[in-house]
């Protein structure tokens, strides 16, 4: 008896071995808290049956933690994560310095050339991809359409700021709870300055000239500064600067702004009746425009690449062109339902009917995607990629400085000019300290 | 000390310490509410109090997409092993100031004291690649290292106020009967400063249970704590307080219950020695 147990034991020991010999190959996945990377997770069973030596292990970060720590771990080559979520910031940078891997294994029926050109173009590098977009966005105005009617307005072709202004004065009524237009206040690189840029673009501005000296000291950055100023002071909510895109959503959701200009992918929450009071009185229109059209709105996307500390390079593309995939969108619909599959990065997706019928904003979103190239941003000649940032190092630090200037001057602790002539020597320290001229 | 409060002031300081406790509190209790909303009634504006539609779906929610018990697990090995580690170092320290002092022993103290100044991000990439060449990243054991050094200064500063109430003749005493260094500290010191090293306990497995720098930039998956549970509820697009809430209260709710029993402890060991 004692021998056969014996032998059973054996048998489990050895079965064990064999199992842990045959053991899979775990991918580590860093990424944001968000509707469509928390569907990913949900729907990952489809890629883990297909695969099944391959598992995956989540590791959901906020969005500054996640930056913080993928940026210390890439840049240590620390090999924590296999995966990394980045944004089109990162991914051109990242590449320039050799820290990600091109995919260049992403299958025959991967279809890159469906992926959209402004995207595809932001998270390559010498015309490799290095990343693969996930979601992308764009901006564009949401406002209300019951508002509008009220007040006799109806819109005719793409608004400037100035008539926004006009619309912002009509529909200002904080004493029955709305407020003309909603705006990013809270300062921060991919906050108020996200918004903030694509005005100056409208106004003609830029964040540096070709050879790299800030231009903040321009009268294309005084109109459009004097414009974000008027506009969100006097017919904006109260408390506007420490108002970002959650805070503004929040506002827009519960009826308390007549227009509100931001990312693209609001569109699906403000029309969602579960999330929104005002979901059935929402028009989306495109951001407006001021000197040109040119860099008026953002362009943004959430991307996945994989470290060249990873040692599963052949195992992530896999995983990475399952997430990516024409195929991924369809199972989202299966499952889910078109209106929440991930946007803005293939085309096929808005050639779609029955994606075009489930979200009513999916020309506006294609529109404004496809009108923002971060090459071809500004009205004047400039060094940089991007259109609502410049995908330099130094831009996450002078990004943030100056927000907290133009967030001074919107507080009105500070003056407009005062605001610009602050951004103006500190990134012009910044850029000569960094060896730039 | 004769207390002379009147009744009238005994009211009025009474009244004062209720609403200073309540301002301390409501955070948490709004943070309770509103784990119970729903994502559009945690944002409305003005906030409905308490009539609103009680919901447990964001635990369902918060259940089905995380793992809690494996972080919470993690937070506990986190917390009590550093704590544990740091006492076998803290109390021969402690020892040593309190009843053999030098001329040094103060400025050593306030040393020990301002390594607690430094913002930690400022060493955070030196450690990185610590952590990475002895391949220490998502371990516990790292984590444990680390939390355990951060908060040995205030464990040496607890128990040093501690030991320096015990009277040294006991222990001389002590040492008289034969007693060796070693069973001088086990049976006749830490015996008399049990009340002493269980609040140092209690404090620092709280401060080791709410660190969330490190816990946070040295983990990914398998070390991660209830910190880096919470952090996995906030998002940049889209509502998310009331789920945020729900991960908070979970995450707070064993820390909390420990601390409500175990507060006179929590009280005596912060106040020891401050009021004579």
């Amino acid at each position: 008896m004692k021998r056969v147990t014996g032998a059973a034991l054996c048998a489990l020991l050895a079965g064990g071995v064999a199992f842990s010999a045959n053991a899979e190959t775990k991918l580590t996945i860093a990424t944001v808290n968000n509707g469509d990377m928390i569907r990913m997770q949900k729907l990952t069973d489809d890629f883990t049956s297909k695969n099944p030596d391959i598992s995956l292990e989540w590791v959901t970060l906020e969005e500054n933690t996640l930056r913080q720590r993928v940026t210390t771990d890439i840049a240590t080559k620390g090999g924590q994560y296999d995966i990394m979520t980045i944004g089109t910031y990162e991914v051109p940078i990242w590449a320039e310095k050799g820290w990600l891997a091109p995919l260049d294994n992403l299958g025959a029926d991967y279809d890159t050339d469906d992926i959209m050109p402004a995207i595809r173009s932001a998270v390559s590098n010498d015309g490799k991809l290095y990343a693969a977009p996930f979601y992308a966005e764009s901006s564009m105005m949401m406002y209300r359409t019951d508002l509008f009617e009220k007040a006799g307005i109806t819109i005719n072709g793409r608004l400037t700021w100035d008539q926004t202004l006009d619309i912002a004065k009509k529909l200002h009524d904080p004493d029955n709870g709305v407020y003309g237009i909603c705006l990013r206040g809270k300062a921060g690189w991919g906050e108020n300055m996200a918004l903030i840029t694509t005005m100056g673009n409208a106004y003609g501005a830029r964040l540096f000239d070709e050879n790299w000296n800030p231009t903040f000291d321009s009268p294309e950055w005084k109109n459009a500064l004097d414009m974000y100023v008027e506009i969100l002071g006097k017919y904006g909510p109260p408390g506007a600067t420490s108002n970002g895109f959650n805070e503004n959503l929040s506002l827009f959701n519960s009826g308390k702004c007549g227009m509100w200009i931001d990312a693209t992918v609001a569109a699906s929450f403000v029309s969602n009746p579960k999330e929104s009071t005002v979901a059935d009185k929402v028009g989306f229109t495109e951001a407006p425009c001021a000197e040109t059209c040119t860099g008026a709105n953002w362009l943004w996307a959430w991307n996945l690449g994989i470290p060249t500390g990873s040692q599963k390079v052949e195992a992530a593309q896999k995983f990475i062109a399952w997430a990516t995939s024409k195929d991924y969108l369809e199972l989202v619909a299966s499952k889910e339902g078109w209106a929440n599959v991930p946007p803005g990065t293939r085309m096929s997706l808005y050639e779609n009917p029955k994606y075009l019928e489930a979200a009513p904003f999916a020309d506006e979103t294609l529109l404004a995607i496809d009108s923002a190239d971060p090459i071809n941003s500004t009205m004047k000649p400039k060094p940089y990629v991007g259109v609502q940032f410049a995908a330099i190092p130094e831009f996450q630090g002078i990004g943030t400085t100056v927000g907290q200037q133009f967030s001074a001057a919107l507080a009105g602790s500070s003056t407009v000019e005062d605001a610009l002539a602050a951004a103006q020597s500190g990134t012009d320290r910044t850029m000569r300290k960094a060896g730039y001229y | 000390m004769e207390n002379k409060q009147t009744p009238l002031g005994h009211i009025g300081f009474s009244i004062f310490a209720w609403i200073v406790g309540l301002l301390i509190f409501f955070p948490i209790f709004w943070m309770v509410l509103t784990s119970f909303k729903t994502e559009l009634e945690a944002v409305s504006i003005p906030p409905s109090f308490i009539s609103f539609d009680w919901t447990l779906e964001n635990y369902a929610e918060v259940q089905a997409r995380s793992d809690y018990f494996r972080f919470a697990m993690n937070s506990v090995i986190l917390s009590v092993g550093s704590t544990l580690v740091g006492l076998l170092f803290a109390v021969p320290c402690a020892w040593a100031m309190a009843f053999n002092p030098t001329k040094r022993t103060k400025d050593a103290l306030l040393w020990m004291l301002s390594t607690k100044m430094m913002p930690p991000v400022g060493v955070l990439v030196p450690i990185y690649l610590v952590f990475r060449d002895w391949g220490l990243l998502d371990t516990r054991f790292g984590l444990i290292m680390v939390l355990f050094l951060m908060n040995l200064p205030i464990m040496v500063w607890m128990l040093y106020t501690y030991f320096k109430e015990i009277p040294s003749d006991i222990l001389e005493a002590a040492r008289m009967d034969g007693a060796t260094l070693p069973k001088e500290i086990i049976f006749v010191l830490l015996p008399m400063a049990v009340p002493g090293i269980a609040s140092t306990m209690l404090l620092n497995i709280i401060l080791a249970w709410n660190e969330a720098f490190w816990t946070l930039n040295l983990t990914t998956a398998d070390a991660a704590p209830l910190t880096a549970f919470i952090a996995s509820y906030s998002s940049p697009e889209g509502l998310f307080w009331s789920k945020l809430s729900a991960a908070s209260t979970l995450a707070v709710a064993p820390i909390l219950i420990i601390g409500w029993f175990s507060q006179k402890q929590l009280v005596r060991g912060l106040t020891f020695g401050a009021v004579k």
